[in-house]
């Protein structure tokens, strides 16, 4: 019960966030809100070339009763594992037969030692809030959640060393944080369910990265379990370590293909005392690039987040906010004629220190004619609903159908003229019109975290559409494989991309990642079907 | 006295309404260190809606003057209400005393008469100590009429004052000539954000430092916190298996 609860949740504040939702590989069809009653196609059914790899075995009465044996009865699930083998989207289900719930790293241990010797697949879940069906079995396979593996085990707090349990919930790390003053590197919307295990195995992205920097830089060390049962253990967390290959950068965006991690030992930075946001309406891309220049250096050290959005994003969100634009004129609540918008928060340790470089800086970028017009915060609840108009977007984009999603990286200077040549495309394919109902796309939109060069492209559609499909696929990775951007920013490969890493990796890196693969799992038990 | 408004609205630092605050750890107050603060949700509205005043009924507002009593941090909240629109505004800097509403009363009239403002709007309480008295001492001591709790605001051609107040069962309109006090119900109007452009020319309209030893007034406190305690928090309940269960549970509890 409480797991589903979790879920719906799950589901508000990924969409709040905006930056985890998923899209399909094939199709790209976003399924939107309503989910919750459909019931979910077996991905089998819809995605009939994905055969069963015969090679593995099936799970027999004999193996139940050694899991049992090893979990003991309780952690053996074999009965409603609708909430294991499906996706928070309800897009994706698996057939497992059993789901299996260890409580220590020993256990895992023993449990894949048995499994790669007999061949049984496995899928290892964290709190199964991935975007691209990396945590939901395809067929048949194995579930090892490690739900129960969710201690923290210490805090220094003179160096921010926090080690812990993989199954963690981010949420209470960082709530275990705060009371003493630190924060998780990580913010996404899905903490209340996701799994810092599973962060890390995905490489989660989200909303902090832009001032603590990805989890390859503040994961300090890891334990985890390697297909034979073998523990791999580099805990010991030393911030300087030069002798060999750092082995735990490999666990880091597996996504669970060599191994499942059980504990993670991560630096984290000292918790922001004060925290302020402005919002601004700017007249081009390349203002917004200017602003962006500018923030970094004058803001320096208190710049901790940096987010754009065109105006197209805000005419969705204000339709689907129903509340006066922050930057519309007394009176009116039209979303005001600027093309961009910029969302500037900045979060330091003396509240005096910081407003006054956000107000130098604003002042700066106003007087120099940068930026056109702006707004900053008076108070929390202004903080939160100016940060409302860029996490709404997400969810906005499906109010007339539906929306095709991608989550793309590109160099900054390139990064918006992807919408303007999908729109390009759309409009001469006669394919887009905002007033004209009977056309399928509504608006072609971008918006994304600036900072880390990561565009989210939303097409929002009033009905999905074959036409609409091939003319964005495979245009948009194209698109981006021309500018050698990546088809995946923060939102990995799993099961949805596994067909399109060819757009962003070389052949040489594609060899070598299944080089990698096949050496740490040989006979491919570990989440299968997916990534590579 | 001119027929134009000449509005004074009091504003306080507190707490920003958004966070949890924390008693502190000698049990008479809340702990204020590292906590941000923000202006007082109340004042937030009374400010906006002079503002408002000014804007729908031309040429009849001669000047806005916004006041805050606190320590000198409390002048951030008066450049909120000057970017707001306020044209003047005082501190009346008493360091981190707490002060009883009688107190700020007096002082808030001794403001009023340097002003010569003739309508005063403010929050009908302040979210910190939520006493929701200042309002109503103010207006004995000055000995004008009262408006509590308005959420809607029309000043007529007469230059008489109409103020709606929500009430059990139905909306109260009352009416009364300047002078007077209006406090501000949550329901009186949405405050805007502040844009940039006006923060910047609110840097450069007066904010004047006033102490309360210059205005001749008695801060001595007449109130004594005692202690200050977290509510007992809730105990989690229990599961019973039947209506019987439930009724002897009940019982047991002397809840009927």
């Amino acid at each position: 019960m409480s797991f589903k609860l979790f879920c719906t949740r799950a589901i508000a504040s990924h969409i709040g966030v905006g930056s985890r939702i998923g899209f399909d590989a094939t199709s790209s069809l976003w399924l939107k809100a309503g989910y919750a009653t459909k019931t979910i196609n077996l991905t089998s059914t819809t995605y009939p070339n994905t055969h069963r790899n015969p090679d593995f075995a099936k799970v027999s009465n004999s193996d139940v009763l050694f899991f049992r044996s090893i979990v003991g009865d309780n952690q053996v699930l074999t009965d409603d594992l609708d909430a294991y083998n499906e996706d928070w989207m309800r897009k994706y289900k698996g057939q497992s037969k059993v789901v299996l719930k260890p409580k220590t790293t020993e256990q895992i241990s023993q449990l894949l030692r048995y499994c790669n010797q007999h061949k049984l697949a496995v899928v290892p879940q964290g709190g199964n809030t991935g975007l691209v069906g990396g945590s939901v079995p395809v067929f048949d396979e194995i579930v090892i959640s490690i739900a129960n593996m969710n201690k923290v085990r210490s805090f220094d707090e003179a160096s921010g060393m926090f080690k812990a349990d993989a199954g963690v919930i981010l949420e209470n790390a960082d709530g275990y944080l705060a009371e003493h003053d630190h924060i998780f590197p990580l913010d996404l919307g899905a903490k209340g369910s996701c799994f810092i295990g599973g962060n890390v195995a995905t490489n989660a992205g989200g909303l902090r990265l832009l001032r603590y920097g990805s989890l390859h830089g503040s994961v300090l060390g890891l334990e985890a379990v390697l297909p034979d049962g073998t523990i791999y253990d580099s805990m010991h967390s030393l911030r300087k370590d030069n002798t060999g290959y750092d082995l735990k950068q490999l666990f880091i965006g597996s996504e669970g293909t060599i191994g499942i991690i059980t504990g993670v030992s991560i630096l984290c930075p000292a918790r922001p005392k004060s925290v302020n946001v402005a919002f601004l309406g700017l007249e081009s891309y390349e203002q917004v690039q200017e602003t962006f220049k500018k923030a970094r250096n004058e803001l320096c050290e208190v710049l901790s987040a940096f987010e754009f959005m065109d105006r197209g994003s805000q005419v969705f969100a204000s339709r689907f906010l129903k509340m006066a634009h922050p930057l519309s004129p007394d009176d009116e609540n039209e979303v005001p004629e600027y093309p961009f918008y910029v969302l500037i928060e900045v979060a330091g340790s003396k509240k005096e220190h910081d407003d006054e470089k956000l107000e130098s800086f604003l002042e700066s970028v106003m007087e120099d004619g940068t930026v056109a017009d702006g707004v900053v915060s008076q108070d929390e609840s202004q903080l939160r609903t100016l940060w409302k108009w860029r996490e709404s977007v997400s969810e906005a984009s499906t109010i007339d159908g539906g929306v095709y999603k991608y989550d793309v990286s590109l160099p900054l200077p390139k990064m918006y003229s992807l919408v303007e040549t999908v729109r390009k495309q759309l409009g001469e394919r006669q394919l887009m019109s905002q007033e004209d109902t009977g056309m399928p796309v509504v608006d072609a939109i971008g918006y994304g975290h600036v900072g880390d060069g990561n565009l989210h492209l939303n097409v929002c559609v009033r009905e999905y559409n074959k036409k609409v499909e091939t003319a964005l696929e495979p245009f948009v990775y194209e698109q981006v494989q021309k500018e050698r951007g990546s088809i995946s920013a923060e939102h990995g490969l799993g099961f949805q991309k596994k067909h399109y890493i060819q757009y962003s990796k070389s052949p040489v890196e594609i060899q070598m990642i299944k080089d990698l693969k096949k050496h740490y799992d040989p006979n491919g038990i570990m989440n299968p079907y997916k990534y590579i | 006295m001119s027929s134009k408004i000449r509005i004074l609205v009091p504003v306080k630092r507190v707490i920003d309404f958004a966070l949890k605050p924390r008693i502190n750890k000698t049990h008479d107050g809340v702990e204020t260190q590292g906590v941000k603060f923000s202006i007082n949700p109340f004042d937030n509205i009374a400010v906006e809606e002079a503002v408002k005043i000014r804007k729908h009924n031309k040429g009849v507002v001669e000047s806005i003057h916004a006041v805050s009593i606190g320590p000198s941090k409390a002048k951030d909240v008066l450049r909120t209400a000057l970017a707001k629109g306020a044209d003047t505004s005082s501190l009346v800097d008493i360091g981190s005393k707490e002060l009883d509403p009688l107190a700020v009363s007096k002082i808030l009239k001794k403001i009023q008469e340097e002003q010569g403002s003739n309508l005063i709007i403010m929050g009908r309480q302040a979210i910190d100590d939520d006493a929701g008295q200042t309002g109503q001492m103010l207006a004995g001591l000055l000995g004008w009429s009262q408006a509590t709790n308005a959420s809607k605001v029309t000043i007529n051609e007469d230059m008489t004052v109409e103020v709606e107040k929500a009430i059990d069962g139905g909306v109260e309109i009352v009416k009364a000539p300047l002078p007077l006090i209006i406090t501000t119900d949550l329901t009186l109007n949405e405050p805007k954000f502040v844009t940039l452009p006006k923060m910047m020319k609110a840097k450069k309209k007066p904010l004047k430092v006033v102490r309360p030893e210059d205005l001749g007034i008695n801060l001595e406190s007449r109130l004594e916190t005692v202690s200050l305690e977290e509510p007992v928090p809730r105990k989690a309940g229990i599961k019973v298996k039947s209506v019987d269960e439930l009724i002897s549970k009940m019982k047991e509890l002397k809840a009927i």
